[in-house]
């Protein structure tokens, strides 16, 4: 997760089954505590924890994947690129 | 084990805040055991140090590097090649992985990136307590394996003292008493008698407030 938005991605998401579904029983579980750690450097060093989320979503369901999909492009969208792009191209700029 | 945890990340960020090349050192024993310095969070602590870099529109090079333990001269020994490339290190052992790096390598400036706090276990995932605190005269053959000098806040000797209550310390309602805990274990394993057998005033000498401590063993010196 933290790579990626080193390497420039504006924003993650990272899904899971839903919740008492995972087929290994609490990979997606312990995947939200960490997606949640994440978030809170991401946070810590000022690219925003809001850039990463993590969704239960049942592997069948392709609409509410789309949904997601959607919801988290228009939510990046608002949010910007990845500071850390930003900051870099100003320099190059400059 | 070691339990540490790491330090805050602004705190580290400002260690190193001029520096363009550093390396970044993990620990595979103690650190790891409780996510605090092994390989993942070297890896994590890198990705994070470089974005709160580049966001000020800096760079910083890192090489991340995680040995076997940083307190045997034989695992430190293998940076010796290559610490000169870097204006510092970051280590992420316990306090004596720091120490120990830091006096073999005089000429690199190296700094903690974890918190040391005490030997422990870990009682379940994402929980370590303490239960040891070195003191060089171990008793818990008389105290039934709980130590009251690292678990009775008062590390008396004879206890309980008359603030324990329904089992837990007085400074603290969720810390059990440890007293309480040794007099019941001892009563589990049929050995309350051993209860009555004072236990003599401890000798402090070996325990830190005697000075920084040294075992020898004449015969394992080469």
């Amino acid at each position: 997760m933290m790579v990626s938005f080193q390497k420039g991605a504006d924003g993650v998401y990272v899904v899971g089954c839903l919740e008492g579904e995972c087929h290994f029983l609490t990979g997606n579980l312990r995947a939200r505590k960490r997606v949640e750690y994440a978030k809170k450097l991401l946070d810590e060093i000022g690219v925003g924890g809001e850039r990463l989320e993590m969704y239960n979503i049942a592997a069948s369901d392709g609409p509410r994947f789309a949904e997601v999909a959607r919801e988290m492009h228009e939510k990046i969208k608002a949010l910007g690129p990845n500071p850390i792009k930003g900051a870099t191209l100003n320099k190059k700029a400059a | 084990m070691i339990v540490a945890e790491r330090k805050p990340i602004d705190e580290i960020i400002g260690f190193v805040k001029n520096c363009k090349k550093i390396l970044l050192v993990g620990c595979n024993e103690c650190v790891t055991v409780c996510y605090a310095g092994g390989k993942k969070e070297v890896g994590v602590l890198a990705s994070a140090l470089k974005m709160a870099f580049m966001k000020e529109g800096k760079e910083l090079e890192i090489t991340e590097v995680t040995l076997e333990r940083q307190c045997d001269h034989e695992y430190l020994e293998e940076i010796r090649n290559i610490i000169d490339q870097y204006e510092a290190v970051i280590s992420l052992a316990c306090g004596v992985g720091v120490q120990f790096l830091a006096e073999k390598y005089l000429t690199t400036p190296v700094f903690p990136g974890l918190n040391t706090s005490f030997m422990g276990v870990t009682e379940e995932s994402g929980v370590w307590t303490e239960r040891c605190q070195g003191c060089g005269q171990c008793i818990l053959g008389q105290t039934a394996g709980i130590c009251p000098i690292s678990r009775c806040a008062k590390r008396i000797l004879n206890g309980p003292c008359g603030g324990s209550t329904d089992g837990k310390c007085e400074i603290n309602k969720e810390l059990d008493c440890a007293w309480q805990l040794i007099i019941d274990r001892l009563k589990e394993l049929g050995r309350l008698e051993d209860y009555e057998e004072l236990i003599p005033i401890k000798d402090w000498s070996t325990e830190r407030a005697g000075g920084p401590r040294k075992i020898v063993r004449e015969d394992l010196k080469s």
